[in-house]
C-alpha cells in the first residue's frame, strides 16, 4: 500500500505541475495580455506600460515561477478589474459553488446509485424501463433549458421557490434538482452495468452457494466489485458538478465562481481567470488521487497487497 | 423418505429464449446413496450444469424448474423448493464450480470468504469459525493455513484456489457435494491431484458426491455409479464397472469406443468424437434425441416414450436397441 500510495502521489505531483503551468500558460495563448488590458482602443504605450508594471516583459519561465512561488504562499495575485487580492474575490464565491456541486452530486449519487442495483437486479424490469427514460431524458434535454422551465413552473407560476438568488436555502432547490439530473444518468448506467456484469460472476454465484442471504451477497460481494469503475467516474463527475456550472449559475443568478471566471473572461481580468482555471485543475488532480486511492481500499490487487 | 441422499425424479428446466423456449434439461432421474460418487458425463452444452445448479435452488428467476420429486439430504423439496432450499444451501448441500480463478472474490480475505457461511449459519463466533478454517484448509493441502486467511486470492495459484474453494465448500459439513467439472480449468498434473483429493475427502468425510465431468479417465478413477446425460435427459446410468464393461446405451458405445481398456484411460481425454449433431432443443421433441447420430437406428426410434430398460438394480437405459447393444 504503502509503494501504491508514494507513486500515486508522486504522479499527481506530476500533474499538477503540468496543469499549473498549462493554467498559467493559457493566459498569453489569448494574446498579449498588455494590449488585453489597455483596451482594444488603447495607445502603445500604455500597453508598453502596463507590460513593465505587471513584468509581462519578463521571460516567461521566470514569470511562471513568480506566478507559482505566490501561489503556493497564497497569494494568487491582484484583481486587474477590482484590484483586490483575487483570494479574496474567490473566497466570496467559492461558497456558493462548493455548496451547490456537493448537494448535487449526494442527490445524484443518492438516486443514480440504488436505481442502478435495483435495475441490474432485474433488467428490463420496470425499475430498469424508468430508469431507462430518466437516463435518456437526461442526456436529451439541454441543462439551460431545463433551468429555465424548472424557474418558469416552479419559480413564476406556483411560486414555491425563489427564481434567483442564493440569499436562503429555498434558492438551491432549483439548481440542485437541475445539475444533480445531469449526473444521474452517467451514475445510474455505470452501476447498473457493473452490477450486472458482477451479478454475472462466479464468486456472486458462490456466495449464494454458501448459503448468504441476498442482501449480503449484494451488499459484500457484489456492490464491492461494482462500485470501482463508480468510485473514478464519480471523482470526475464531482470535478465537473463544481467546476462546469457556469450556465447554471447564470440561468439561476448564483454568484458562484463558474459565473466568477464568466464575468471575469469578459472585463479581461486575467488573473482572477488564471486562479480559477488553477484551482479547479488542481480540484481535478486531488478528486481522481483521492478515487484511485479509495479503489485501492476497496480492491487488494490494486495495491499489491497478497 | 428413502435412505439416498438424492432422490430427483423428471427434473425439468426450461429457459426463455428469443427462439422461444429452451428445454434444456427434460426429465431427468438422477439418485445417490450415502456416501456414494455418482459422476455425471455428457457432452458439453447437454445440461449437466443446469440440472447440478437446479439441484443448488441457484438458477435465474427467469428459468422454470419442476420436478416430480426432489429429496435431497433427508428433506422432501418437491414442494416448496426455494425457501427449503435456501436453508440448507452451504450446511446440507454445497458445490464447487469450474473455475476457480473466478469463484473467489478478488476484494475479500481468504478468512473472511471461508467464515461467512459458517458465521451466520451456525452462529459460529470469529475464533470458532477461524479455527474451522484453518483445519479445513489443512485438510485439503494448503500449507501454513492460519497466515493464509487474511491474504487475498489473487496470491495463490490455480490449484490453490481450487483447494481453498473445496475447503470453503466443506466448512459447513456438508452431506452432499456437487463439484462441476472441477479440474476442466486446471494443469492435466494439477487435475489428478485434485481429483485425488476429493476422493480423499470424499472417503474420510463420507461425503455423497455428486460429480461432473466430461473425461471418462475421471469417471474410471473416481466413480461409483454412472450417469450418461444426453440433449436434456439420462441416457443410461450404471454403477461404474458395468458400464465401463457392457454399455447398452449406442451414445455410450460410441463414447467408450475410443477407450482400449476400461479404468486404464488416461486422465484428460476428452469425450471422443461421435459424429453428427446433437439436436436443438428449443420448444417440444419426440422420440430418442440420439437417433440422428445412432447406426441403429429405426423407424421407432421417432415414437414416444422411448422404452426404459432396467436389467438390474440401480441401472437403467434408455433405448429402444439396447437388446441389440448388450447382444
Ligand atoms: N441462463 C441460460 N439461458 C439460456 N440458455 C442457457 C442458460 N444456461 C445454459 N443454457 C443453455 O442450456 C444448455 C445446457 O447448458 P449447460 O447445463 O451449461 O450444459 P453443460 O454443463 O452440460 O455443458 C446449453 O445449450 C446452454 O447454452
Ligand atoms: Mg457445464
Amino acid at each position: 500500500m504503502l509503494s501504491f500510495l508514494s507513486k500515486r502521489l508522486l504522479v499527481a505531483l506530476l500533474v499538477c505541475v503540468t496543469v499549473s503551468a498549462l493554467s498559467f500558460g493559457l493566459m498569453f495563448l489569448s494574446g498579449d495580455p498588455a494590449i488585453a488590458i489597455a483596451g482594444s482602443g488603447g495607445r502603445a504605450e500604455d500597453a508598453e506600460a502596463i507590460r513593465v508594471a505587471y513584468g509581462f516583459d519578463r521571460p516567461l519561465v521566470i514569470q511562471y515561477l513568480d506566478w507559482i512561488g505566490s501561489a503556493l504562499t497564497g497569494d494568487l495575485g491582484q484583481s486587474i478589474y477590482f484590484n483586490v487580492p483575487v483570494t479574496e474575490i474567490i473566497g466570496n464565491r467559492v461558497g456558493v459553488t462548493l455548496t451547490l456541486g456537493f448537494i448535487s452530486f449526494l442527490v445524484a449519487l443518492v438516486i443514480a446509485v440504488p436505481l442502478g442495483i435495483a435495475a441490474a437486479l432485474r433488467p428490463n424490469g420496470w425499475i430498469d424501463r424508468i430508469a431507462l427514460v430518466i437516463a435518456v431524458s437526461g442526456q436529451a434535454i439541454p441543462s439551460f433549458w431545463l433551468g429555465l422551465m424548472a424557474i418558469v413552473v416552479f419559480g413564476v407560476w406556483y411560486g414555491m421557490v425563489p427564481i434567483s438568488g442564493a440569499e436562503t436555502w429555498q434558492g438551491y432547490i432549483l439548481p440542485v434538482v437541475v445539475l444533480s439530473y445531469y449526473a444521474i444518468p452517467e451514475l445510474m448506467r455505470i452501476t447498473r452495468s457493473g452490477m450486472i456484469d458482477v451479478l454475472a460472476t462466479d464468486y456472486v454465484r458462490a456466495a449464494k452457494a454458501k448459503g448468504l442471504p441476498m442482501h449480503l451477497v449484494i451488499s459484500r460481494h457484489a456492490l464491492r466489485n461494482a462500485v470501482l469503475p463508480l468510485v473514478s467516474l464519480a471523482a470526475v463527475q464531482l470535478g465537473q458538478l463544481l467546476s462546469g456550472s457556469i450556465v447554471i449559475e447564470s440561468v439561476f443568478a448564483l454568484n458562484g465562481l463558474g459565473r466568477l471566471a464568466w464575468e471575469s473572461l469578459l472585463r479581461s481580468d486575467l488573473p482572477v481567470v488564471q486562479a480559477i482555471i488553477l484551482i479547479l485543475s488542481l480540484l481535478y488532480v486531488v478528486l481522481t488521487t483521492l478515487a484511485d486511492i479509495l479503489n485501492a481500499v476497496l480492491d487488494p490487487r490494486l495495491r499489491g497487497a497478497s | 423418505m428413502t435412505d439416498k441422499m438424492l432422490d430427483i425424479r423428471n427434473l425439468k428446466v426450461a429457459l426463455p429464449t428469443e427462439r422461444g423456449t429452451l428445454n434444456a434439461v427434460r426429465g431427468v432421474d438422477l439418485s445417490i446413496a450415502k456416501g456414494e460418487t455418482l459422476c455425471l458425463v455428457g457432452e458439453s452444452g447437454c445440461g449437466k450444469s443446469l440440472t447440478a445448479t437446479a439441484l443448488m435452488g441457484l438458477l435465474p428467476r427467469y428459468a422454470k424448474v419442476t420436478a416430480d420429486r426432489f429429496e435431497m439430504a433427508g428433506q422432501d423439496l418437491t414442494a416448496k423448493t426455494d425457501a427449503k432450499l435456501a436453508k440448507m444451501r452451504g450446511r446440507d448441500v454445497a458445490m464447487i464450480f469450474q473455475d476457480p480463478t473466478s469463484a473467489l472474490n478478488p476484494t475479500l480475505t481468504i478468512g473472511r470468504q471461508l467464515t461467512e457461511g459458517v458465521m451466520r449459519a451456525e452462529k459460529l463466533s470469529r475464533k470458532e469459525a477461524d479455527a474451522r478454517a484453518i483445519e479445513m484448509l489443512d485438510r485439503v493441502g494448503i500449507a501454513n493455513p492460519a497466515a493464509r486467511l487474511t491474504q487475498y486470492p489473487h496470491g495463490f495459484s490455480g490449484g490453490q484456489r481450487q483447494r481453498i474453494m473445496i475447503a470453503s465448500a466443506l466448512m459447513g459439513r456438508p452431506k452432499l457435494l456437487i463439484a462441476d467439472e472441477p479440474t476442466t480449468a486446471l494443469d492435466v498434473t494439477i487435475q489428478a491431484q485434485i481429483l485425488a483429493l476429493l476422493g480423499e475427502l470424499q472417503a474420510d468425510l463420507g461425503l455423497s458426491l455428486l460429480l461432473i465431468t466430461h473425461d471418462l479417465g475421471v469417471v474410471a478413477a473416481i466413480a461409483t455409479e454412472v450417469a450418461v446425460m444426453y440433449a436434456g435427459r439420462i441416457a443410461e446410468r450404471a454403477p461404474v464397472k458395468d458400464l465401463f464393461r457392457a454399455p447398452q446405451h449406442p451414445y455410450t458405445q460410441g463414447l467408450l469406443a475410443a477407450i482400449p481398456v476400461p479404468g486404464l484411460t488416461p486422465r484428460g481425454s476428452a469425450l471422443p468424437a461421435i459424429p453428427g449433431r446433437v439436436p436443438g432443443l428449443i420448444g417440444t421433441m419426440t422420440g430418442c434425441a440420439f437417433r440422428d447420430r445412432c447406426a441403429l437406428a429405426g423407424a421407432e426410434c421417432s415414437q414416444d416414450p422411448v422404452p426404459r430398460h432396467s436389467p438390474a438394480p440401480g441401472r437403467f437405459v434408455e433405448c429402444y436397441k439396447a437388446a441389440e447393444v448388450a447382444a
